[in-house]
Protein backbone atom coordinates (compact mmCIF):
# COMPACT_ATOMS: atom_id res chain seq x y z
CA UNK A 1 0.00 0.00 0.00
CA UNK A 2 1.44 3.69 -0.94
CA UNK A 3 1.10 5.80 1.82
CA UNK A 4 -1.40 8.49 2.15
CA UNK A 5 -2.44 11.01 4.72
CA UNK A 6 -5.61 10.17 7.00
CA UNK A 7 -8.46 12.98 8.12
CA UNK A 8 -11.36 12.08 10.41
CA UNK A 9 -13.66 14.81 9.98
CA UNK A 10 -16.78 15.62 12.31
CA UNK A 11 -19.25 16.50 9.89
CA UNK A 12 -20.46 16.30 6.89
CA UNK A 13 -19.50 19.80 5.53
CA UNK A 14 -16.13 19.19 6.52
CA UNK A 15 -15.46 15.55 4.67
CA UNK A 16 -17.15 17.24 1.60
CA UNK A 17 -14.23 20.18 2.17
CA UNK A 18 -11.64 17.71 2.25
CA UNK A 19 -12.58 16.03 -0.92
CA UNK A 20 -13.67 18.84 -3.06
CA UNK A 21 -10.21 20.32 -1.97
CA UNK A 22 -8.23 17.41 -3.60
CA UNK A 23 -9.43 14.97 -6.38
CA UNK A 24 -7.06 12.57 -5.02
CA UNK A 25 -8.66 12.19 -1.55
CA UNK A 26 -10.65 9.39 -1.41
CA UNK A 27 -13.72 8.42 1.43
CA UNK A 28 -13.42 5.13 3.68
CA UNK A 29 -16.39 3.94 5.67
CA UNK A 30 -15.79 0.25 6.42
CA UNK A 31 -12.53 -0.49 4.41
CA UNK A 32 -13.30 -3.82 3.59
CA UNK A 33 -13.02 -3.15 0.16
CA UNK A 34 -11.13 0.32 -0.04
CA UNK A 35 -8.29 -1.62 2.09
CA UNK A 36 -8.13 -4.39 -0.27
CA UNK A 37 -7.69 -2.77 -3.23
CA UNK A 38 -5.06 -0.43 -1.94
CA UNK A 39 -3.26 -2.82 -0.84
CA UNK A 40 -3.28 -3.88 -4.85
CA UNK A 41 -2.06 -0.70 -5.60
CA UNK A 42 -5.58 -0.06 -7.93
CA UNK A 43 -5.26 3.77 -7.20
CA UNK A 44 -3.14 5.74 -5.29
CA UNK A 45 -4.93 8.42 -3.11
CA UNK A 46 -2.92 11.34 -1.49
CA UNK A 47 -5.73 11.24 1.64
CA UNK A 48 -8.09 8.76 2.97
CA UNK A 49 -11.42 11.08 4.13
CA UNK A 50 -12.40 8.31 7.01
CA UNK A 51 -16.72 8.92 7.49
CA UNK A 52 -16.96 7.03 10.73
CA UNK A 53 -17.20 10.26 12.69
CA UNK A 54 -20.16 11.84 10.85
CA UNK A 55 -23.23 11.27 12.57
CA UNK A 56 -25.36 12.70 9.70
CA UNK A 57 -24.55 9.10 8.04
CA UNK A 58 -25.55 7.04 10.64
CA UNK A 59 -29.31 5.95 12.04
CA UNK A 60 -31.73 3.20 10.87
CA UNK A 61 -35.31 4.42 10.73
CA UNK A 62 -39.11 4.12 9.69
CA UNK A 63 -40.45 7.04 8.09
CA UNK A 64 -43.90 6.53 7.25
CA UNK A 65 -44.12 3.91 4.48
CA UNK A 66 -40.66 4.45 4.01
CA UNK A 67 -37.28 3.02 5.89
CA UNK A 68 -34.34 5.54 6.05
CA UNK A 69 -31.22 3.29 6.10
CA UNK A 70 -27.85 6.13 6.60
CA UNK A 71 -24.81 5.50 4.75
CA UNK A 72 -22.28 4.37 7.74
CA UNK A 73 -25.05 1.26 8.55
CA UNK A 74 -23.05 -1.62 9.31
CA UNK A 75 -23.99 -5.01 7.60
CA UNK A 76 -24.28 -6.70 11.15
CA UNK A 77 -26.55 -3.17 12.05
CA UNK A 78 -28.95 -4.04 9.49
CA UNK A 79 -28.90 -7.52 9.70
CA UNK A 80 -30.11 -7.39 13.29
CA UNK A 81 -32.43 -4.31 13.27
CA UNK A 82 -35.80 -4.45 14.78
CA UNK A 83 -36.87 -1.87 12.47
CA UNK A 84 -35.17 -3.21 9.21
CA UNK A 85 -36.81 -6.84 10.56
CA UNK A 86 -39.91 -5.53 10.70
CA UNK A 87 -40.24 -3.40 7.67
CA UNK A 88 -38.14 -5.24 4.95
CA UNK A 89 -37.04 -8.53 6.53
CA UNK A 90 -35.42 -9.59 3.48
CA UNK A 91 -33.17 -6.66 3.27
CA UNK A 92 -31.81 -7.72 6.77
CA UNK A 93 -31.59 -11.63 5.61
CA UNK A 94 -29.44 -10.14 2.86
CA UNK A 95 -27.60 -8.32 5.11
CA UNK A 96 -27.38 -11.55 7.06
CA UNK A 97 -25.35 -13.13 4.27
CA UNK A 98 -22.56 -10.47 2.69
CA UNK A 99 -19.24 -11.65 3.29
CA UNK A 100 -18.09 -13.56 6.54
CA UNK A 101 -18.85 -11.87 10.43
CA UNK A 102 -15.75 -9.94 10.34
CA UNK A 103 -16.55 -8.43 7.29
CA UNK A 104 -19.99 -7.60 8.44
CA UNK A 105 -18.79 -6.02 11.67
CA UNK A 106 -17.09 -3.46 9.90
CA UNK A 107 -18.49 -3.20 5.82
CA UNK A 108 -21.58 -0.19 5.62
CA UNK A 109 -24.34 -0.35 3.34
CA UNK A 110 -23.07 3.21 1.87
CA UNK A 111 -19.53 1.59 0.98
CA UNK A 112 -21.10 -1.43 -0.95
CA UNK A 113 -23.54 0.62 -3.01
CA UNK A 114 -21.34 3.42 -4.04
CA UNK A 115 -18.48 0.79 -4.81
CA UNK A 116 -21.16 -1.02 -7.11
CA UNK A 117 -19.24 -4.53 -7.44
CA UNK A 118 -21.39 -6.45 -9.90
CA UNK A 119 -21.14 -9.62 -7.00
CA UNK A 120 -22.33 -7.91 -4.71
CA UNK A 121 -25.90 -8.08 -2.86
CA UNK A 122 -27.15 -4.96 -1.39
CA UNK A 123 -27.29 -3.18 -5.22
CA UNK A 124 -30.36 -5.53 -6.23
CA UNK A 125 -32.16 -4.71 -3.00
CA UNK A 126 -31.46 -0.67 -3.73
CA UNK A 127 -32.71 -1.41 -7.40
CA UNK A 128 -35.39 -4.25 -6.93
CA UNK A 129 -36.75 -2.25 -4.19
CA UNK A 130 -36.94 1.30 -6.39
CA UNK A 131 -34.91 2.77 -3.53
CA UNK A 132 -33.55 6.53 -3.74
CA UNK A 133 -29.93 7.38 -3.15
CA UNK A 134 -29.33 10.62 -1.13
CA UNK A 135 -26.24 12.30 -1.23
CA UNK A 136 -24.82 15.67 -0.27
CA UNK A 137 -26.27 17.34 -3.14
CA UNK A 138 -28.95 15.65 -4.65
CA UNK A 139 -31.06 12.87 -4.55
CA UNK A 140 -30.93 10.25 -7.02
CA UNK A 141 -33.13 7.06 -8.04
CA UNK A 142 -31.90 3.39 -8.23
CA UNK A 143 -32.63 3.21 -12.35
CA UNK A 144 -30.63 6.32 -12.56
CA UNK A 145 -27.66 5.37 -9.74
CA UNK A 146 -26.20 2.06 -10.84
CA UNK A 147 -24.32 2.42 -14.17
CA UNK A 148 -22.58 -0.52 -14.79
CA UNK A 149 -19.76 -2.56 -13.34
CA UNK A 150 -18.10 -0.27 -10.46
CA UNK A 151 -20.24 2.73 -11.82
CA UNK A 152 -22.40 5.01 -10.50
CA UNK A 153 -24.37 8.36 -11.03
CA UNK A 154 -22.29 9.55 -8.00
CA UNK A 155 -19.68 12.31 -9.03
CA UNK A 156 -16.43 12.34 -8.02
CA UNK A 157 -16.21 13.96 -4.11
CA UNK A 158 -19.97 13.16 -3.93
CA UNK A 159 -20.79 11.52 -0.53
CA UNK A 160 -23.25 9.21 -0.73
CA UNK A 161 -25.39 10.25 3.01
CA UNK A 162 -28.36 7.76 2.80
CA UNK A 163 -30.92 5.09 1.41
CA UNK A 164 -35.07 4.97 1.59
CA UNK A 165 -36.57 2.00 0.98
CA UNK A 166 -39.98 2.14 0.41
CA UNK A 167 -41.54 -0.55 2.32
CA UNK A 168 -42.83 -3.41 -0.06
CA UNK A 169 -45.85 -5.67 0.55
CA UNK A 170 -43.35 -8.38 -0.36
CA UNK A 171 -40.19 -8.92 -1.15
CA UNK A 172 -37.68 -12.42 -1.51
CA UNK A 173 -34.12 -12.50 -2.27
CA UNK A 174 -31.93 -15.40 -3.20
CA UNK A 175 -28.60 -16.32 -4.08
CA UNK A 176 -26.20 -18.73 -5.88
CA UNK A 177 -22.26 -18.27 -4.07
CA UNK A 178 -19.20 -18.65 -5.60
CA UNK A 179 -18.10 -21.84 -3.35
CA UNK A 180 -14.54 -20.12 -2.98
CA UNK A 181 -14.83 -16.47 -2.66
CA UNK A 182 -18.41 -16.41 -1.22
CA UNK A 183 -19.19 -13.77 -3.77
CA UNK A 184 -22.52 -13.66 -5.74
CA UNK A 185 -22.60 -15.72 -9.05
CA UNK A 186 -25.83 -14.80 -9.74
CA UNK A 187 -28.77 -13.45 -7.41
CA UNK A 188 -32.05 -12.12 -7.83
CA UNK A 189 -34.16 -9.54 -5.59
CA UNK A 190 -37.76 -9.74 -6.34
CA UNK A 191 -40.15 -6.60 -4.54
CA UNK A 192 -43.79 -6.20 -5.13
CA UNK A 193 -44.40 -2.34 -3.90
CA UNK A 194 -47.50 -0.19 -4.20
CA UNK A 195 -48.69 -3.27 -6.26
CA UNK A 196 -45.61 -2.58 -8.88
CA UNK A 197 -43.62 -5.57 -9.12
CA UNK A 198 -39.52 -5.27 -9.42
CA UNK A 199 -36.83 -8.08 -10.53
CA UNK A 200 -33.49 -6.91 -9.43
CA UNK A 201 -30.73 -9.37 -10.98
CA UNK A 202 -26.92 -9.21 -9.74
CA UNK A 203 -23.69 -10.87 -9.82
CA UNK A 204 -24.73 -11.93 -13.24
CA UNK A 205 -24.25 -9.64 -15.26
CA UNK A 206 -21.21 -6.88 -15.33
CA UNK A 207 -24.04 -4.82 -13.31
CA UNK A 208 -26.98 -5.12 -11.40
CA UNK A 209 -30.01 -4.93 -14.01
CA UNK A 210 -33.83 -5.38 -14.28
CA UNK A 211 -35.40 -8.70 -15.39
CA UNK A 212 -38.52 -6.73 -17.16
CA UNK A 213 -39.83 -9.96 -18.59
CA UNK A 214 -39.69 -11.58 -15.06
CA UNK A 215 -41.60 -8.20 -14.03
CA UNK A 216 -44.55 -8.44 -16.43
CA UNK A 217 -44.75 -12.63 -15.50
CA UNK A 218 -45.00 -11.57 -11.73
CA UNK A 219 -47.33 -8.99 -12.20
CA UNK A 220 -49.61 -11.51 -13.59
CA UNK A 221 -49.24 -14.22 -11.76
CA UNK A 222 -47.29 -13.80 -8.58
CA UNK A 223 -45.52 -17.55 -7.96
CA UNK A 224 -42.15 -19.42 -7.88
CA UNK A 225 -43.78 -20.86 -11.49
CA UNK A 226 -44.72 -17.81 -13.27
CA UNK A 227 -40.67 -16.99 -12.97
CA UNK A 228 -39.89 -20.73 -14.29
CA UNK A 229 -40.74 -20.17 -18.12
CA UNK A 230 -38.48 -16.99 -18.16
CA UNK A 231 -35.08 -17.61 -19.76
CA UNK A 232 -32.22 -15.16 -19.27
CA UNK A 233 -30.45 -14.27 -22.55
CA UNK A 234 -26.73 -15.36 -21.62
CA UNK A 235 -25.79 -12.69 -24.12
CA UNK A 236 -23.52 -9.88 -22.43
CA UNK A 237 -23.44 -11.56 -19.13
CA UNK A 238 -20.38 -12.15 -17.64
CA UNK A 239 -17.90 -15.41 -18.11
CA UNK A 240 -15.17 -16.34 -16.64
CA UNK A 241 -13.09 -19.04 -14.75
CA UNK A 242 -16.10 -19.57 -11.69
CA UNK A 243 -18.95 -19.84 -14.54
CA UNK A 244 -19.84 -19.24 -18.28
CA UNK A 245 -22.27 -16.81 -19.21
CA UNK A 246 -24.76 -20.33 -20.43
CA UNK A 247 -24.65 -21.09 -16.59
CA UNK A 248 -25.25 -17.66 -15.27
CA UNK A 249 -28.43 -17.30 -17.25
CA UNK A 250 -29.51 -20.54 -16.14
CA UNK A 251 -28.92 -19.65 -12.56
CA UNK A 252 -30.78 -16.15 -13.16
CA UNK A 253 -34.03 -17.78 -13.18
CA UNK A 254 -33.41 -20.49 -10.27
CA UNK A 255 -33.06 -17.83 -8.40
CA UNK A 256 -36.09 -15.73 -9.32
CA UNK A 257 -37.74 -18.33 -8.44
CA UNK A 258 -36.41 -19.02 -5.40
CA UNK A 259 -36.39 -15.25 -3.84
CA UNK A 260 -40.51 -15.70 -5.27
CA UNK A 261 -40.51 -18.52 -2.89
CA UNK A 262 -38.59 -16.96 -0.21
CA UNK A 263 -40.85 -13.56 -0.72
CA UNK A 264 -44.01 -15.94 0.26
CA UNK B 1 3.55 11.73 12.14
CA UNK B 2 0.69 10.85 12.77
CA UNK B 3 0.17 9.09 16.38
CA UNK B 4 -2.60 6.65 17.23
CA UNK B 5 -3.38 5.88 21.45
CA UNK B 6 -5.40 2.97 22.11
CA UNK B 7 -5.81 0.35 24.50
CA UNK B 8 -4.67 -3.17 24.45
CA UNK B 9 -5.48 -5.93 26.84
CA UNK B 10 -6.33 -2.93 29.03
CA UNK B 11 -2.24 -1.21 28.27
CA UNK B 12 -2.68 2.12 27.21
CA UNK B 13 -0.40 2.97 24.55
CA UNK B 14 0.29 5.75 21.87
CA UNK B 15 1.93 4.81 19.14
CA UNK B 16 3.99 6.76 15.85
CA UNK B 17 1.99 5.73 12.83
CA UNK B 18 1.63 6.11 9.10
CA UNK B 19 -1.47 6.92 7.20
CA UNK B 20 -1.14 3.54 5.84
CA UNK B 21 -0.01 1.48 8.49
CA UNK B 22 -2.27 -1.34 9.34
CA UNK B 23 -4.02 -2.65 13.35
CA UNK B 24 -2.05 -5.62 12.60
CA UNK B 25 1.37 -4.44 11.92
CA UNK B 26 1.28 -1.72 15.38
CA UNK B 27 0.01 -5.03 17.01
CA UNK B 28 3.11 -7.01 15.62
CA UNK B 29 5.48 -4.98 15.05
CA UNK B 30 5.21 -1.56 17.35
CA UNK B 31 3.48 -3.65 20.23
CA UNK B 32 5.30 -6.55 19.67
CA UNK B 33 2.17 -8.66 19.96
CA UNK B 34 2.81 -11.68 17.37
CA UNK B 35 0.38 -13.65 18.84
CA UNK B 36 -2.27 -11.71 16.23
CA UNK B 37 -1.33 -13.68 12.49
CA UNK B 38 -1.33 -12.43 8.83
CA UNK B 39 -1.98 -15.30 6.50
CA UNK B 40 -3.66 -13.93 3.85
CA UNK B 41 -3.48 -9.91 3.94
CA UNK B 42 -6.07 -10.13 1.50
CA UNK B 43 -9.15 -10.06 4.19
CA UNK B 44 -9.91 -13.61 3.56
CA UNK B 45 -8.45 -16.19 6.34
CA UNK B 46 -9.10 -14.51 9.51
CA UNK B 47 -5.65 -15.77 10.95
CA UNK B 48 -5.53 -12.07 12.11
CA UNK B 49 -9.03 -11.32 13.78
CA UNK B 50 -8.45 -9.14 16.62
CA UNK B 51 -11.76 -7.72 19.15
CA UNK B 52 -11.82 -3.58 18.77
CA UNK B 53 -14.39 -2.27 21.08
CA UNK B 54 -15.49 -6.01 21.51
CA UNK B 55 -16.26 -6.57 18.08
CA UNK B 56 -14.21 -9.14 15.90
CA UNK B 57 -12.43 -7.30 12.64
CA UNK B 58 -9.89 -8.53 10.88
CA UNK B 59 -7.08 -6.59 11.73
CA UNK B 60 -5.32 -6.86 8.57
CA UNK B 61 -8.60 -5.31 6.88
CA UNK B 62 -8.37 -1.79 9.78
CA UNK B 63 -5.91 1.25 9.87
CA UNK B 64 -4.09 1.52 12.70
CA UNK B 65 -5.61 5.41 12.73
CA UNK B 66 -9.03 4.19 12.65
CA UNK B 67 -8.45 1.90 15.62
CA UNK B 68 -7.99 5.26 17.39
CA UNK B 69 -9.43 5.71 20.89
CA UNK B 70 -10.62 1.88 21.14
CA UNK B 71 -10.36 -0.81 23.25
CA UNK B 72 -8.56 -4.03 21.36
CA UNK B 73 -8.39 -7.27 22.77
CA UNK B 74 -5.63 -9.74 21.56
CA UNK B 75 -4.98 -13.58 21.82
CA UNK B 76 -2.18 -12.21 24.59
CA UNK B 77 -5.23 -10.55 26.65
CA UNK B 78 -7.45 -13.69 27.26
CA UNK B 79 -5.78 -15.65 30.20
CA UNK B 80 -5.93 -14.51 33.27
CA UNK B 81 -2.34 -13.27 34.94
CA UNK B 82 -2.07 -16.20 36.88
CA UNK B 83 -1.83 -18.42 33.53
CA UNK B 84 -5.51 -19.60 33.65
CA UNK B 85 -6.82 -20.06 29.89
CA UNK B 86 -9.80 -18.69 28.95
CA UNK B 87 -12.30 -21.41 28.60
CA UNK B 88 -12.30 -20.93 24.60
CA UNK B 89 -8.37 -21.64 24.83
CA UNK B 90 -8.83 -24.29 27.50
CA UNK B 91 -11.43 -25.78 24.99
CA UNK B 92 -9.57 -25.58 21.74
CA UNK B 93 -6.63 -27.78 24.13
CA UNK B 94 -9.00 -30.08 25.38
CA UNK B 95 -10.79 -30.81 21.84
CA UNK B 96 -7.73 -31.02 20.36
CA UNK B 97 -9.04 -27.92 17.82
CA UNK B 98 -5.27 -27.14 16.87
CA UNK B 99 -2.48 -28.49 14.73
CA UNK B 100 -0.20 -26.45 13.34
CA UNK B 101 -2.10 -23.39 15.20
CA UNK B 102 -1.21 -20.56 12.46
CA UNK B 103 -5.18 -20.05 12.36
CA UNK B 104 -5.79 -20.63 16.34
CA UNK B 105 -5.26 -17.07 17.36
CA UNK B 106 -8.12 -15.91 14.95
CA UNK B 107 -10.36 -18.57 15.53
CA UNK B 108 -10.20 -18.23 19.29
CA UNK B 109 -10.86 -14.55 18.79
CA UNK B 110 -13.45 -14.86 16.16
CA UNK B 111 -15.27 -17.81 18.34
CA UNK B 112 -15.16 -15.33 21.50
CA UNK B 113 -16.79 -13.13 19.51
CA UNK B 114 -19.84 -15.73 17.72
CA UNK B 115 -20.49 -17.11 21.43
CA UNK B 116 -21.07 -13.80 23.00
CA UNK B 117 -23.26 -12.73 20.33
CA UNK B 118 -25.39 -16.03 20.98
CA UNK B 119 -26.46 -16.20 24.61
CA UNK B 120 -29.14 -18.73 23.40
CA UNK B 121 -26.38 -21.09 22.36
CA UNK B 122 -25.71 -22.28 18.51
CA UNK B 123 -25.91 -25.18 16.95
CA UNK B 124 -23.09 -26.51 14.93
CA UNK B 125 -24.53 -25.49 11.51
CA UNK B 126 -24.54 -21.93 13.23
CA UNK B 127 -21.09 -22.23 15.00
CA UNK B 128 -20.07 -22.99 11.07
CA UNK B 129 -21.56 -20.56 9.31
CA UNK B 130 -20.26 -17.82 11.73
CA UNK B 131 -16.83 -19.58 10.99
CA UNK B 132 -16.90 -18.49 7.27
CA UNK B 133 -14.43 -16.16 7.97
CA UNK B 134 -11.64 -18.42 9.48
CA UNK B 135 -9.72 -20.86 7.12
CA UNK B 136 -8.15 -23.46 8.64
CA UNK B 137 -5.42 -25.51 6.46
CA UNK B 138 -4.90 -28.43 8.76
CA UNK B 139 -7.88 -29.78 11.03
CA UNK B 140 -10.70 -30.09 8.52
CA UNK B 141 -12.88 -27.84 11.42
CA UNK B 142 -14.41 -30.66 13.35
CA UNK B 143 -12.99 -29.88 16.38
CA UNK B 144 -13.05 -26.30 16.29
CA UNK B 145 -16.73 -26.77 15.87
CA UNK B 146 -16.53 -29.18 18.86
CA UNK B 147 -14.27 -27.22 20.77
CA UNK B 148 -17.00 -23.90 20.63
CA UNK B 149 -19.76 -25.98 21.11
CA UNK B 150 -18.14 -27.09 24.57
CA UNK B 151 -16.58 -23.64 25.46
CA UNK B 152 -20.18 -21.99 24.24
CA UNK B 153 -21.93 -23.82 27.98
CA UNK B 154 -18.98 -22.74 29.95
CA UNK B 155 -19.00 -19.34 28.65
CA UNK B 156 -23.21 -18.89 29.29
CA UNK B 157 -22.94 -20.32 32.66
CA UNK B 158 -24.72 -23.53 31.71
CA UNK B 159 -21.95 -25.97 32.71
CA UNK B 160 -19.28 -25.34 35.35
CA UNK B 161 -16.47 -26.89 33.90
CA UNK B 162 -15.79 -28.02 30.24
CA UNK B 163 -17.06 -31.25 29.04
CA UNK B 164 -14.36 -33.59 28.67
CA UNK B 165 -14.00 -34.43 24.82
CA UNK B 166 -14.73 -38.14 23.84
CA UNK B 167 -11.67 -40.33 23.87
C1 LIG C 1 -13.66 -11.36 2.50
C2 LIG C 1 -14.73 -10.42 1.98
C3 LIG C 1 -15.92 -10.96 1.52
C4 LIG C 1 -16.93 -10.13 1.05
N1 LIG C 1 -18.08 -10.70 0.61
C5 LIG C 1 -19.07 -9.90 0.15
C6 LIG C 1 -20.31 -10.46 -0.31
O1 LIG C 1 -20.53 -11.68 -0.26
N2 LIG C 1 -21.26 -9.61 -0.77
C7 LIG C 1 -21.06 -8.26 -0.80
O2 LIG C 1 -21.96 -7.53 -1.21
N3 LIG C 1 -19.91 -7.69 -0.38
C8 LIG C 1 -18.91 -8.49 0.08
N4 LIG C 1 -17.76 -7.90 0.52
C9 LIG C 1 -17.59 -6.43 0.43
C10 LIG C 1 -18.15 -5.76 1.69
O3 LIG C 1 -19.54 -5.88 1.69
C11 LIG C 1 -17.78 -4.29 1.81
O4 LIG C 1 -18.12 -3.94 3.12
C12 LIG C 1 -18.49 -3.30 0.95
O5 LIG C 1 -18.36 -3.63 -0.39
C13 LIG C 1 -17.89 -1.93 1.07
O6 LIG C 1 -18.29 -1.30 2.25
P1 LIG C 1 -17.23 -0.53 3.13
O7 LIG C 1 -17.98 0.25 4.13
O8 LIG C 1 -16.22 -1.48 3.65
O9 LIG C 1 -16.61 0.47 2.07
P2 LIG C 1 -15.13 1.03 1.86
O10 LIG C 1 -14.20 -0.07 1.56
O11 LIG C 1 -14.79 1.95 2.96
O12 LIG C 1 -15.39 1.88 0.54
C14 LIG C 1 -15.74 1.28 -0.68
C15 LIG C 1 -15.77 2.34 -1.80
O13 LIG C 1 -16.85 3.22 -1.62
C16 LIG C 1 -16.40 4.56 -1.38
N5 LIG C 1 -17.27 5.06 -0.30
C17 LIG C 1 -17.38 4.55 0.97
N6 LIG C 1 -18.35 5.19 1.65
C18 LIG C 1 -18.88 6.12 0.80
C19 LIG C 1 -19.93 7.10 0.91
N7 LIG C 1 -20.67 7.22 2.03
N8 LIG C 1 -20.19 7.89 -0.16
C20 LIG C 1 -19.47 7.75 -1.30
N9 LIG C 1 -18.48 6.86 -1.49
C21 LIG C 1 -18.18 6.05 -0.44
C22 LIG C 1 -14.94 4.43 -1.04
O14 LIG C 1 -14.19 5.57 -1.42
C23 LIG C 1 -14.54 3.21 -1.83
O15 LIG C 1 -14.29 3.55 -3.17
C24 LIG C 1 -16.72 -8.71 1.01
C25 LIG C 1 -15.52 -8.17 1.49
C26 LIG C 1 -14.52 -9.00 1.96
C27 LIG C 1 -13.25 -8.39 2.45
S1 LIG D 1 -4.43 -11.92 7.38
FE1 LIG D 1 -6.21 -10.78 7.76
S2 LIG D 1 -7.73 -12.02 6.90
FE2 LIG D 1 -5.93 -13.13 6.40
S1 LIG E 1 -4.32 -25.62 12.70
FE1 LIG E 1 -3.05 -25.26 10.98
S2 LIG E 1 -4.19 -23.77 9.89
FE2 LIG E 1 -5.56 -24.33 11.42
Amino acid sequence: MYDFEYHKPGSLADAVKLLSADPDARPISGGQTLLPALKHRLNKPTSVVDLSGIAELRGIKREGNKLVIGALAKHVEVATSPEVKAAIPALAQMAGTIGDTQVRNRGTIGGSVANNDPAADYPSAVLGLNATIVTDKRRIAADDFFQGMFTTALEPGELLVAIEFPIPEKAGYAKMRNPASRYVMAGAFVAKTGGAVRVAINGAGPGVFRQTEMEKALTANWSPDAVAGVKQDADGLNSDIHGSAEYRAHLVTVMAKRAVANAG
Amino acid sequence: MPQVTLTVNGKTSTVDVEGRTLLVELLREKLRLTGTHVGCDTSQCGACVVHVDGESVKACTILALQANGSQVTTIEGLAKPDGTLHPMQEAFREYHALQCGFCTPGMVMSAIDLVQKHPDGMSEKEIREGLEGNLCRCTGYHNIVKAIAAAQEVMHGRAQSLAPAAE
